[in-house]
């Protein structure tokens, strides 16, 4: 008997040998380069760096952990969730109408058009995008000379002088950031909402309105929870996105620390890897209760 | 038992340096060219004539060594100490604040400058700088330096500022307004030594005497500061090309800046010159170091000794904004003119204070801040 059909034969009483061995790899790859690095990342948040020296103490310690409670790291966790909410809203009450639209009424040509300009910003490069809004937001961009073309120069300046929110100008202040997340992570948006809102069955919209509901109650009552599994969706991607981004407020923003800037400064430079592991633990803590959350909604019924 | 344990593990202790220490012995001579060298450099270090056919010191090389050169472009000095340490790379131009590290960590090799016959062009103030130069010995030959200028608007500057103090303390300009919102800062950490500096002259009671090496009180004056700071900045810059924007589009009229970013401007008709205040500046020196186990030293040797050459230092000072290290390159160079390295700050070398990375353990002090402090102090200062 030859080595190969000695094989066969083998793969053919043990069926189980020939999906291991098709499995192994993808297993031994999510295995090792995904969770074994995530777990050497949490490994590295339990180690500490010496003040004195600058060197990484591997011994276990929760002192890594005890510094992410200084009032500073405290508010840079704040500052990041704050900001992802704000878009994640902004991005679903922005997002539900063009999508409802696209889902709803758009036919043939118009909803091919519509998938285009949906899906064209993503086709060019996000630096160039925010790079560009930052020429709109500045204080000589186009944005203050409408407001003074309008003779509204005195609404963009109380608008600039709120405070926390305020400062110099759009492309220095909260607001410019909140505006440039909301634009760049809008199509991850629109997307699954899209998607959900396809799914409602029209005999059902038809049956409310015969049923008497007016447009409001039909809306409420039966559209909006078919679509929130597609919004829920969304709002994973946009709150994960902002939670991690660290190039937008480098760019436009006032230069208070995001927690991915505060990552990149701490392992970059500073070689400060555990506290840098620890600040990553935070966003991942934090998706994991929005992921559960969004897990009894049924948002992963809609992906 | 535990004794043998013991003299076991210095033996092989002594073994194992015994074995780095072999490997890090100086080139005796040059041999053939092993037909390639490969360098991590910073951006625009290394050109070939793809950004601007003018810019070009690497297709000469090439034809007449047959080294063919590639090159690793890394953005940070820890991007390249980590490059170094993987491996696999014969040169590195690294700065300051990366060199001490690469030679402690015995990733960079003795330099035999007897085998570098352009050794000869280096400008005196450099041969010896403690960057590259550790007990006597070599370890790599400096490429190009620079300082980090106060550039400022001359619309609203009639005359250049003289003190730093235009950025650190609130105060109305010459046009009459405030300076709140209208400078800006450096974004890294490094920049504490910038205010440390400031404080040397400002307040000598401090007692500073080196502004990368601080003791707590020291420190503790130098982030009280870069607090009061923090409400006259709208934003820290990190990027040379936000700065610019900024510069244009943000009403930022003085800032720490690299002549980089000032000849940019210039470049574009912007009312922005440079200076350098009486309490003197920062600034970055950057030296090429070799591999301790280079694959290709020959071709590396002869790079060394190539970017020495007085034009390759012109072309690379006129590209990057940067001083030579080769003071012939001053003159006669097309590209960078006679006034190019006048420029850029060639006679300031004296008032300029090379950035290194502050360590716990310091010869000023005894026992300094350490830099990971700084940046997790200057991320607080920032977010305030």
């Amino acid at each position: 008997m030859t080595a190969t059909v000695r094989g066969s034969y083998l793969f053919y009483r043990r069926p189980g040998l020939l999906t291991l061995l098709l499995l192994a790899p993808p297993i031994l790859w999510i295995g090792i380069v995904y969770i074994g690095a995530l777990l050497a990342l949490l490994l590295q948040s339990f180690y500490s760096l010496d003040d004195f020296s600058g060197v990484i103490v591997r011994e276990f310690t929760l002192k890594t952990y005890g510094e992410l409670f200084e009032r500073s790291n405290i508010e840079i966790i704040g500052r990041t969730v704050t900001m992802a909410a704000a878009v994640t809203v902004t991005s679903a009450v922005i997002a539900f109408p063009i999508s409802y639209f696209a889902a709803r009424y758009a036919r043939g040509s118009t909803k091919a058009m519509f998938y285009l300009a949906v899906m064209m910003p993503l086709w060019s490069s996000y630096l160039v995008k925010v790079y560009a809004w930052k020429l709109i937001l500045a204080k000589e961009g186009i944005i203050t000379w409408i407001a003074g073309e309008l003779h509204l120069a005195w609404a963009l300046d109380a608008l600039l002088s709120t405070p926390v929110i305020g400062g110099p100008s759009l492309s220095i202040s909260y607001i410019g950031t909140y505006l440039v997340f909301v634009y760049i992570w809008l199509p991850y948006m629109i997307l699954p909402v899209q998607a959900a809102l396809e799914r409602v069955p029209g005999n059902l919209i038809e049956a409310a309105a015969d049923l008497g509901a007016t447009p409001k109650q039909t809306f409420r009552t039966v559209i909006l929870p078919l679509a929130l599994p597609g919004v829920v969706a969304g709002s994973i991607f946009t709150f994960s996105l902002t939670l991690g981004d660290y190039i937008i407020p480098q760019i436009v923003g006032n230069s208070r620390a995001f927690i991915g800037q505060a990552v990149y400064t701490l392992q970059g430079n500073a070689g400060n890897i555990p506290l840098a592991a620890a600040f990553t633990v935070v966003p991942m803590l934090i998706m994991g209760l929005y992921l559960a959350m969004a897990k009894r909604l049924g948002a992963f019924d809609a992906l | 038992m535990r004794v043998f344990k013991t003299t076991l593990i210095s033996l092989a202790a002594i073994a194992a340096t015994g074995g780095i220490a072999a490997a890090q012995e100086m080139m005796k001579e040059i041999g053939k060219g092993e037909g390639q060298v490969d360098i991590v450099a910073w951006p625009g270090y290394i050109e070939r004539g793809q950004s601007d056919k003018a810019y070009d010191w690497v297709t000469e090389f090439e034809k007449s060594t047959g080294c063919k050169v590639t090159v690793k472009t890394a953005a940070t000095s820890d991007e390249m100490v980590t490059l170094m340490n993987q491996g696999g790379f014969d040169l590195v131009t690294a700065s300051g604040d990366a060199s001490l590290r690469l030679v402690a960590g015995k990733k960079v090799q003795p330099i035999n400058i007897d085998l570098v016959p352009n050794w000869k062009n280096v400008d005196d103030r450099l041969k010896n700088a403690p960057w590259h130069t550790v007990d006597g010995v070599h370890y790599g030959t400096p490429y190009q330096w620079g300082p980090n200028v106060l550039a400022y608007n001359t619309n609203v500057f009639k005359e250049a500022p003289k003190s730093w103090s235009v950025v650190f303390e609130e105060q109305n300009l010459p046009d009459g307004k405030s300076n709140k919102g209208r400078v800006q800062a450096y974004y890294g950490a490094i920049y504490i030594a910038d205010a440390a500096l400031y404080l040397m002259r400002k307040k000598p009671e401090l007692g500073i005497k080196n502004p990368y090496e601080l003791n707590k009180d020291q420190y503790a004056a130098a982030i009280d500061l870069l607090k009061a700071q923090r409400a006259l900045v709208g934003r820290y810059w990190g990027d040379a090309a936000v700065q610019v924007d900024d510069f244009k589009n943000e009403g930022v009229v003085a800032s720490a800046s690299w002549p980089y970013q000032v000849n940019l401007l210039q470049a574009d008709k912007r009312p922005i010159a440079s200076t350098i205040p009486e309490e003197g500046a920062t600034g970055w020196a950057d030296t090429t170091m070799m591999h301790a186990s280079a694959a290709h030293p020959n071709c590396a040797y002869l790079w060394l000794n190539h970017s020495l050459e007085p034009k390759v230092q012109g072309d690379v000072a006129a590209w990057f904004g940067s001083v030579p290290a080769v003071p012939a390159a001053c003159k006669g160079d097309e590209l960078l003119t006679d006034t190019g390295c006048e420029t850029n700050g060639y006679a300031n070398f004296d008032k300029i204070w090379f950035w290194r990375t502050p360590i716990g353990k310091c010869e000023a002090e005894g026992t300094c801040v350490p830099y990971s402090q700084w940046a997790k102090d200057y991320i607080a200062v920032q977010g305030q």
